[in-house]
């Protein structure tokens, strides 16, 4: 599977599933990558998530109202997948993926056709297993990278990671801020020391100028929170304001075949 | 990751350093009351016929409970560590207010994070928090109590990791936490063994106690787990019944998981969501255990049962009134435990149960509970 980013940045955009519903998020995903999202990160809503601030806490307690699951992420990404080539990741904590069963869940991820998957939980030193049951598979291990790990720490990521490495830009949890923290492009620095993937850079991306500027330095960026407060604050047009958002992004990013 | 890894380094120089160890026995002599006795129950040991029982008394600690050994040398780390601002999480608030109570000691900023409705059961803890400064942080997500409290605590640690210290509060979290608060309330066990063999003679034939993240009940545990022929009782919270959502015993109905960074037993649904929990006692009010814990039950060396809500208040009553002294709910769990088991042991054995905190914090909640003349 191969994750190739054509933008600059390229726009990875994270959705909660399930919130409102899961035919709006099926809705919501064609819409993004109708209007310029080349990756869509499937999160998968659950009931403790440590790494995320107050606005996709909300969504995630919404989304488990009605009970999403693990296993209906996976036949949503699989209803994606028929109508869109966007890059596909299974977003989503450990618990769940253990439950299911970690071979379970790459058979699962194989068959829905995703491209890979994130789990935030899992530090690369307890992904033996993980990665074996993924690479047998031809699947994206995506790892978090952070501004407090240390060089040892971010060679072991590189090495583990495929698709592409994420990169928190600060320390903290999901949540969009009015400025982009000196720590993304530092940190962006050193993992290029170990890596050739491409970087994305995550956390805190809420509006086209920080998405642009994002650009200068990685290769994507990812979208999440402001996305999923579009979406609360929009019920009923969930899709298209989703679809507008994206658009304004997209347009100040570079094309490669754009001639300047 | 790189903030375990400094919390790991510096604890594992501490252990080696006399000097550190030195001024943490101290503040536990002269500050936090150690030792505490072990009490020959009398009366209660009569009431129930059968083996003697001796009460392992960390309720007289100073703040009432055993959560200061622990409080005590994360401190001590801190300090070591240069940081300044201390961050926990708190249940039955014990443990907040033994954070509180050693940052005023050292002089660090203290903030504590307790779910809205621990803050609602356990208000005299909330004050006393206060007026020791620390700022109190209500957490209003989720089912609003410990493990939504540990959420917060994360959430702050990883936003300022740099300059705060999460001081957890029992042996819970990643490593090296779970080894590190064990090592700390060690102390009770090495206490009550060498008190036990003054007053008998001969080791106990079992050690109860409570368990809800597992510290006090591994504290007490640890001395005596080479010595095969003691019993290690734990007594997890049976709350109102069986069905999941309704109690907080995570070996009965809980299964492997991933909960807050630790691989243990979790309460939790087939999807892999982490359960509610429920139990009178909002410090056994938590879905998943100790993972020392999950290895004692797995290789066999500690067998764990449940006390209901009711066995629980019960227990309270009787131990006020056989012994004059009240225990925190969380402790009437163990007490529950001795009065169903000890009258089928024989007079000539000895159970210890660890009376890991005092029930002042439990007024209301023994008021709402006990229909009292």
């Amino acid at each position: 599977m191969p994750l190739r980013f054509q933008n600059r940045p390229a726009l990875v955009a994270y959705l909660t599933c399930g919130d409102p519903d899961l035919r709006t998020t099926l809705d919501i995903a064609l819409a993004a990558c109708d209007a310029g999202a080349e990756v869509i990160e499937l999160g998968v809503p659950f009931s403790d998530p440590v790494a995320d601030g107050p606005v996709i806490q909300r969504a995630s307690e919404r989304a488990l109202r009605q009970r999403t699951s693990l296993r209906q992420v996976l036949e949503l990404a699989k209803q994606i997948r028929k109508k869109s080539p966007a890059g596909l990741i299974i977003f989503t904590y450990l618990n769940p993926v253990l439950r299911m069963g970690i071979k379970n869940f790459s058979a699962a991820a194989r068959d829905a056709c995703v491209d890979g998957a994130l789990i935030t939980d899992l530090p690369v030193e307890e992904s033996g297993e993980y990665l074996a049951e993924m690479q047998k598979r031809n699947l994206a291990t995506v790892f978090l990278a952070a501004p407090t790990s240390t060089d040892d720490r971010l060679k072991q990521i590189a090495r583990a990671s495929s698709g592409f490495v994420y990169a928190v830009s600060r320390t903290g949890v999901t949540g969009a801020r009015h400025q982009m923290p000196e720590d993304a492009p530092k940190l962006v620095g050193r993992l290029r020391r170990y890596t050739d993937l491409p970087v994305a850079v995550g956390f805190g991306i809420s509006t086209a100028e920080q998405f642009r500027a994002v650009g200068e330095f990685a290769d994507a960026a990812v979208v999440g929170s402001a996305i999923v407060e579009i979406i609360e604050r929009n019920p009923g047009k969930e899709a298209e304001s989703v679809a507008q958002f994206v658009e304004q992004l997209s347009a100040v990013s570079r094309q490669p075949s754009v001639k300047r | 990751m790189a903030a375990l890894d400094e919390l790991e380094r510096h604890y594992e120089k501490a252990k080696r350093d006399r000097t550190f160890q030195k001024r943490l026995d101290e503040l536990l002599r002269t500050y936090a009351g150690r030792p505490t006795p072990l009490f020959f129950a009398r009366r209660l040991t009569k009431t129930l016929g059968g083996a003697k029982v001796y009460l392992k008394r960390e309720d007289l600690l100073h703040t009432g409970a055993h959560k200061i050994n622990n409080c005590l040398g994360q401190a001590l780390l801190v300090e070591r560590m240069g940081k300044h601002r201390v961050i926990a999480e708190t249940g039955a608030g014990q443990h907040g207010v033994a954070t509180a109570t050693v940052c005023a000691l050292l002089g660090f900023e203290c903030v504590v994070y307790m779910g809205t409705e621990d803050m609602r059961r356990q208000e005299l803890n909330v004050f006393r928090m206060r007026l020791l400064g620390a700022e109190v942080r209500g957490v209003d997500s989720g089912s609003r109590t410990l493990k939504d409290a540990i959420n917060e605590a994360m959430r702050d640690w990883v936003t300022n990791v740099r300059t705060t210290h999460y001081l957890l509060g029992s042996v819970l979290g990643a490593h090296p936490y779970p080894t590190m608060v064990r090592d700390f309330h060690k102390v009770i066990g090495r206490e009550a063994r060498k008190q036990i063999l003054k007053a008998e003679g001969k080791l106990p034939k079992a050690i109860i106690a409570c368990v809800g993240g597992g510290s006090n009940s591994i504290g007490i545990f640890h001395e005596f787990i080479k010595d095969r022929n003691v019993q290690l009782i734990g007594v997890e919270a049976g709350g109102r019944g069986p069905r999941l959502g309704d109690h907080a015993a995570r070996f009965h109905g809980g299964s492997p998981g991933v909960l807050q960074g630790t691989y243990s037993y979790v309460l939790q649904d087939e999807a892999g969501q982490i359960s509610a929990t429920h139990s009178v006692s909002a410090g056994l009010d938590y879905p998943s255990i100790g993972p020392e814990h999950a290895w004692l039950k797995d290789t066999g060396r500690a067998q764990y049962s449940s006390a209901s809500d009711e066995d629980a208040l019960e227990a309270c009553t009787v131990l006020a009134r056989t012994e004059g002294i009240i225990p925190a709910l969380e402790s009437a769990h163990a007490v529950a435990e001795v009065i169903r088991r000890a009258p089928w042991m024989k007079k000539s054995e000895v159970v210890i149960v660890n009376v890991s905190g005092r029930g002042d914090k439990d007024i209301g909640i023994l008021r709402e509970n006990l229909k009292l003349g």
